[in-house]
């Protein structure tokens, strides 16, 4: 004999998991989470010191989700350590961002995913002038 | 009667768990590339950013 309470909670505690995954399926990932948020700012305060290089081509937006470094040359070279440890701090916030978002949705799995969403959106979302890789290197 | 009931229970609860799996375990595109927007919306502070997470005094951005 199977007592019947336990399973009829069970069972609705399962509707209810089965709920919140419909509502993760058809609308919203959780993105509202104190690390994602310090993340954003960090990467937002870094902006302003990126567009430059955007607008001039030294770095672009790669395929992967990262900020890559295209064409140096038309940094000084007093400047170039500078530009690279830029490069390096916004792919480490990159990289965080990613994980933290399939981590706060339960699925840590997803980060490849989330990565390789994030790589399109950049990229269509980049204004006209910037360097982008869609298969090869091109200016928007 | 009642076991049959409790069987009928269970399967209930096995049909709803997989149902449960099949929704989870696929990556929620859609979701995602909204999440990414917003996400870069805040970042690259640009027009239609729906959170005021830091309104800066920057007029002419650059296109």
């Amino acid at each position: 004999m199977i007592p019947l309470m336990p399973i009829v909670r069970a069972w609705f505690a399962i509707i209810l998991l089965g709920v919140a995954g419909l509502a993760v399926a058809q609308g919203n990932l959780e993105i509202d989470t104190p690390a994602i948020a310090a993340l954003k700012q960090s990467m937002q305060r870094r902006h302003a010191q990126l567009t430059p290089l955007y607008d001039s081509g030294v770095i672009g937006l790669a395929a992967d989700g990262n900020v890559a470094l295209r064409d140096a040359s038309g940094v000084p070279l007093a400047q170039r350590g500078q530009v690279n440890a830029l490069v390096a701090a916004e792919n480490a916030d990159r990289a965080a961002l990613y994980r933290e978002i399939a981590r706060a949705n339960g699925h840590p799995e997803w980060e490849a995913d989330v990565r390789k969403t994030f790589g399109e959106r950049w990229i269509d979302r980049a204004p006209s002038g910037w360097w982008v890789q869609r298969g090869g290197w091109g200016r928007k | 009667m009642t076991a049959l009931r409790s069987i009928a229970m269970l399967g209930a609860l096995v049909a709803s768990a997989s149902a449960c799996v099949t929704i989870n375990i696929y990556f929620p595109a859609a979701a995602a590339e909204k999440a990414a927007d917003r996400i870069i919306d805040d970042v690259w502070q640009l027009p239609g950013g729906a959170t005021p997470a830091a309104p800066q005094p920057m007029e002419g951005d650059e296109k």
